[in-house]
């Protein structure tokens, strides 16, 4: 009985949702992008450039987190590794510019291969193993590539380097102008929501979804989980390297410390706040994040000591992140 | 390189992995009898040296610290049980990482919070500092002797427990199935609290003997946690002679790659080119053989049979 259930999911997708709950899914998530475009504007009259980095840091950690929650959310793939792509992106830009090539196009293209070729080699090995092996196997590649980086006496080493300017477009100084950057991130933030939505609502999608109810049935009906589940890795790798290519022009700055394992599991808890296998829930996550962090350190430089705790109780008591918590409440 | 050198960097780097077999004993025991991923783990390492850096402060003996910060050290791990991992038990691994992440960030700023930011420094006991001549040119600290041994000690007197005792029988029929066990009358939750407390205390035991050697800063569990888990993985999760075997040629491993690697490099290319690549191949080398023994073994070496 349940075998037909899961044909028909991979058939014809979910039910289709009746008009009102897409309505309610949608508005919020309208909200959210029509409140981040129109900021700028807001905060030009506040006169505050603080407002608009924390946003900045806002979306593309949202990035990360959403690249994360494809092969997470819907693939159930514990990756503890994934601050590496961010690390990747990054050391793509800096590496070039420390060579004399300060083309954003350049820069963009090698960051991307980079961070998709890393993720075909890791993942072909890491889905090799399954479970607790495969977060392990995900940490030690990230692991491998940090000290990597902080060997790198050339570029900067441990203390990573200052790019002396943002990437330039066609030879322009474009970016450097902060609403330009700004509209240019959140076009790349909307750019990977669309394109997450696309992936997850396929039958790629579909069939990957499968393999995280069940790999053993998947396998079955004559779909090899391998394939499907290696693809969504490369992808989710690449699309974080376009994150780690937006922080590294952000903060004009490439250290090794983008991708250390906290990062990684940074990266993963703001999944799991926003609310997991949603795509929209880590943007959520990752405004969460980033304001409790900048809110919290505010309050006391130990804010770690607050943070901590938080997290443990939202694993014990809110299970569903922040989207979960808004639903329950909606339905009750 | 000189031969005393080598023999030099092979017992540092034994030395290194017995410390590594300290906290990945109590790490694979927890992981294999109670399929429970504990991130916190490294953070026991450091309040072992911290319980050794306060004890040994007041008392004014390495001694009477490391005897007053083991039995600490086991408080504080069961506190932990009670307070937060027992509650983790029935979730998936995921819940597990979180949890436990938001633990390590607590009390690695706890540990700043009670002591302070700047490192602490534990002297070393007086009978063992000073250096012994092995063999003529090869002059070794005492105390780094005395942690193999101290290790060799508990390595074997763990292997007994584990072989030869009932609680020890039972701890390896739970990392084969957990739930038979139960079935069978035993009180499961009771032999983890015990098997928990004892891994904690094992890794504060490590934290404790190295803190006269490293100095005790907030954070100093997270990088070797890593190391711990890449031990687990390669030597099988739940397997205490696979955990030994492991940590050993990790420690070695790293050790001697890190002074080796620039030397065997020099044989392929020129100097200045060797010694760079060396310096940046070296720290990657066990993630590389973790990787390799991955792919040819998915689950390790030392499998535990299920």
């Amino acid at each position: 009985m349940s075998g037909a259930l899961l044909r028909e999911e991979i058939g014809t997708g979910d039910a289709a949702p009746r008009p009102a709950a897409a309505l309610r899914r949608h508005v919020p998530l309208m909200l959210l992008f029509l409140t981040l475009a129109l900021a700028p504007l807001v905060a030009r009259f506040g006169g505050e450039s603080y407002v608009l980095s924390l946003l900045l840091r806002v979306m593309i950690f949202g990035i990360a987190a959403m690249s994360l929650d494809l092969i997470l959310g819907y693939g159930a793939l514990i990756s503890f590794g994934h601050a590496a792509f961010l690390g990747l992106g990054a050391y793509g830009v800096g590496i070039l510019m420390s060579h004399g090539f300060d083309g954003a196009f350049l820069q963009l293209a090698a960051a991307l291969t980079a961070s998709a070729l890393f993720a075909l080699v890791t993942g072909a090995i890491s889905l090799r193993t399954k479970g607790v092996y495969f977060i392990m196997i995900t940490l030690a590649f990230g692991q491998m590539l940090y000290f990597l980086a902080t060997s790198l006496a050339a570029y900067g080493g441990d203390d990573g380097m200052t790019l002396p300017r943002k990437s330039l477009v066609f030879g322009t100084r474009i970016l450097e102008q902060p609403f330009v950057f700004y509209y240019l991130v959140l076009a790349c933030l909307l750019g990977t929501y669309l394109l997450c939505c696309a992936i997850v609502a396929s039958r790629f999608g579909r069939v990957l979804r499968g393999t995280r109810e069940n790999p053993v049935r998947m396998q079955a009906i004559g779909f090899g989980p391998f394939a499907y589940q290696l693809t969504a890795y490369v992808i989710a790798g690449t699309l974080c390297g376009l994150s780690g290519f937006l922080l590294a022009n952000q903060t004009e700055f490439v250290s090794p410390a983008f991708m250390t394992w906290q990062r990684s599991g940074e990266l993963i808890v703001m999944v799991i706040l926003g609310g997991m296998g949603t795509l929209h829930g880590a943007i959520v996550g990752a405004a969460a994040f980033v304001l409790l962090e900048e809110g919290l350190s505010r309050i006391t430089e130990l804010w770690k000591m607050i943070f901590g705790p938080m997290l443990v109780l939202v694993v014990l008591f809110a299970r569903g992140g922040i989207l979960g918590f808004f639903r329950r409440g909606g339905r009750g | 390189m000189s031969t005393t050198l080598l023999l030099v960097q092979t017992l540092n780097g034994l030395q290194f992995g017995i410390i590594l077999f300290l906290i990945a004993a109590g790490l694979t025991l927890v992981f294999g009898v109670m399929d429970f991923i504990n991130l916190a783990h490294g953070v026991q390492y450091m309040v072992g040296a911290y319980f050794a850096a306060m004890f040994s402060a007041y008392t004014g003996s390495f001694v009477a610290g490391l005897a007053l910060a083991l039995p600490a050290a086991l408080a504080f791990g069961l506190l932990l049980e009670v307070l937060v991992f027992r509650h983790l038990y029935d979730r998936d691994h995921l819940d597990q990482v979180l949890a436990t992440f938001g633990v390590i960030l607590f009390l690695n700023q706890g540990v700043k919070a009670v002591w302070g930011a700047a490192p602490l420094f534990v002297p070393m006991p007086s009978a063992l500092s000073g250096s012994i001549e092995l063999m003529s040119g090869l002059l070794y600290p005492v105390y780094r002797l005395a942690i193999i041994a101290a290790g060799l000690g508990v390595g074997l007197l763990l292997y007994a427990l584990v072989h030869h005792t009932r609680a020890g029988m039972l701890v390896r029929a739970g990392a084969t199935n957990a739930p038979m066990v139960s079935a069978l009358g035993v009180d499961i939750r009771r032999l983890f609290m015990i098997v928990f407390g004892f891994g904690a205390m094992l890794a504060g035991f490590a934290g404790v003997m190295v803190a006269p050697i490293l100095s005790v800063e907030p954070g100093m569990g997270d990088n070797i946690l890593i190391l711990a888990f890449v031990v687990i993985v390669i030597g099988g999760i739940g397997s205490i002679r696979g955990a030994f075997l492991a940590a050993l040629l990790i420690g070695l491993v790293d050790t001697l790659g890190r002074s080796l690697m620039p030397n065997i490099l020099r044989l392929a290319l020129d100097p200045s080119m060797a010694s760079q690549t060396g310096r940046a191949v070296a720290p990657m080398l066990i993630y590389i053989l973790m990787a390799a023994v991955l792919f040819f073994r998915p689950t390790g070496l030392f499998p535990v049979k299920r």
